[in-house]
């Protein structure tokens, strides 16, 4: 008996060592963020809640200042880092765009902790790499929520702060639940409570919190609003609809649905927010394997099946729904608010450049505007 | 108040693993418990390297 004891204890040393050693990469591989010419300053959320400092739930924030001066607008990426075309979106931003009004200010890993970890016992990739015109651009494959590695345990019930509405326990650990958040609550709290914060002292005129969704979910392919932010929502989805030939429709944000950041951010400041969502193939359940190819082009013959017999909320074809169509569909929703809140606040207006649409990210895809970090100064380069 | 918990919550894992380890050296006849109480461990033992 020792001795089956013994070998399958070495058996066990082998599994954690092959196991632990790809976790362990994975959660602590540093993916660059370059600043590209338009970023005019670069701070940490903890500069608005100290408490956040030197945890994993910090996180950077770049700022594209314009030399004029006008309204200010906050991006969020990776909100759930399961759905990373909210980073790559984010990314773009910083790396391209150059601001002539107003200012910009992007947070592209909102839930930093989120993007340390991911769900191999579901099959989920590790990392995932996006083609470039100087080589493949590595990313880690995040998780919906933060690692319990920073924030545990998880409570029975959730209760939300402070409409005291009852959450799943998972909840707790996702910061699109946790708004408006608060300075001693619980680290996904204080991470909502720092961009709170943001918003307020920087005087923050809209925010845009960008996903992406199921295609067998209803609220997909579309811009959430509350009742403040809806106009200006249906006429960038009517705008890019004509204009640029894809659906975006607009969904009423719930008012009985708490600790959402298209609810509560409106709720709670004087910001109009916006979350978008584009159809991400890869989180719906019934699919094949869950591959990283899967992942970029969104092609599955079980979802194929199911929209022909008209199961899907969005058009799917054997074309699936690529990173680049996700990526190009949020930039130019996200190009569209800023232009026509800029047309009806012009003292508050925002513009910005350099801002590929959806279009020519389509034709070059989303790596042809990644800048390769090994061409520019290291003081440039971002490490979470 | 957070952090206090979270440690709590870590002796309590170390706890449990090392009872399941001495379940695991005491048995005497079952293979099938013997690979049961190790796969019970994987994640305490990721947990408390703070790996996974």
């Amino acid at each position: 008996m020792i001795r089956i004891k013994i070998v399958l204890l070495i058996i066990l040393v082998i599994i954690l060592t092959i196991s632990g050693f790809q976790l362990y990469h994975h959660r602590h591989y540093q993916i660059p963020i370059v600043a590209g010419p338009g970023v005019t300053r670069v701070l940490k959320l903890s500069h608005y809640l100290p408490s956040l400092k030197g945890s994993m739930a910090d996180t950077w924030v770049f700022f594209l200042e314009g030399q004029e001066p006008g309204g200010k607008v906050l991006i969020l990426g990776n909100t759930h880092a399961n759905e990373p075309e909210g980073l790559l979106t984010a990314l773009v931003i910083i790396e391209n765009g150059q601001v002539e009004k107003g200012t910009v200010i992007i947070i592209p890993q909102f839930n930093h902790s989120a993007s340390r970890f991911t769900r191999p016992g579901d099959g989920y990739p590790l990392f995932f790499e996006i083609p470039t015109s100087w080589g493949k651009k590595k990313f880690r494959m995040g998780n919906r929520e933060a690692s319990p590695l920073d924030q545990w345990p998880d409570p029975d019930v959730y209760i939300h702060y402070p409409e005291r509405q009852l959450l799943s326990f998972l909840d707790a650990r996702n910061v699109n639940r946790t708004w408006p958040g608060r300075p001693n609550g619980l680290p996904m709290e204080q991470v909502t409570f720092a961009a709170m914060e943001l918003i307020r002292q920087e005087r923050v005129d809209l925010v845009i919190d960008i996903h992406g969704a199921e295609t067998m979910f209803p609220v997909t392919n579309c811009i959430v609003a509350p009742e403040k932010s809806a106009k200006l929502a249906t006429m960038v989805s009517l705008t890019v609809k004509a204009m640029e030939k894809f659906d975006n429709h607009v969904e009423p944000s719930p008012p009985k649905f708490r600790g959402l950041s298209h609810r509560e951010i409106g709720d709670y400041s004087e910001a109009m927010p916006f979350l978008l969502e584009a159809p991400i193939p890869f989180l719906d359940q019934p699919t094949g394997p869950k591959t990283e190819r899967l992942l970029l082009d969104g092609r599955d013959p079980f979802l194929l099946r199911l929209a022909r017999k008209k199961k899907l909320f969005v058009p799917y074809d054997e074309t699936g729904w690529p990173m680049d169509k996700r990526v190009g569909q949020h930039l130019s929703v996200t190009l569209e608010l800023l232009k026509q809140y800029s047309r009806r606040t012009p003292d508050r207006a925002i513009v910005i450049h350099n801002v590929p649409r959806y279009a020519e990210v389509v034709e070059h895809g989303v790596g042809y505007y990644f800048v390769n970090p090994s061409t520019v100064s290291p003081d440039k380069i971002y490490f979470n | 108040m957070f952090k206090i918990i979270m440690a709590f919550y870590y002796l309590i894992t170390a706890f449990i693993a090392a009872l399941i380890f001495w379940n695991f050296w005491l048995e005497k006849k079952k293979v099938d418990r013997l690979i049961l109480y190790l796969l019970v461990l994987i994640p305490m033992i990721l947990r408390l390297l703070r790996i996974k």
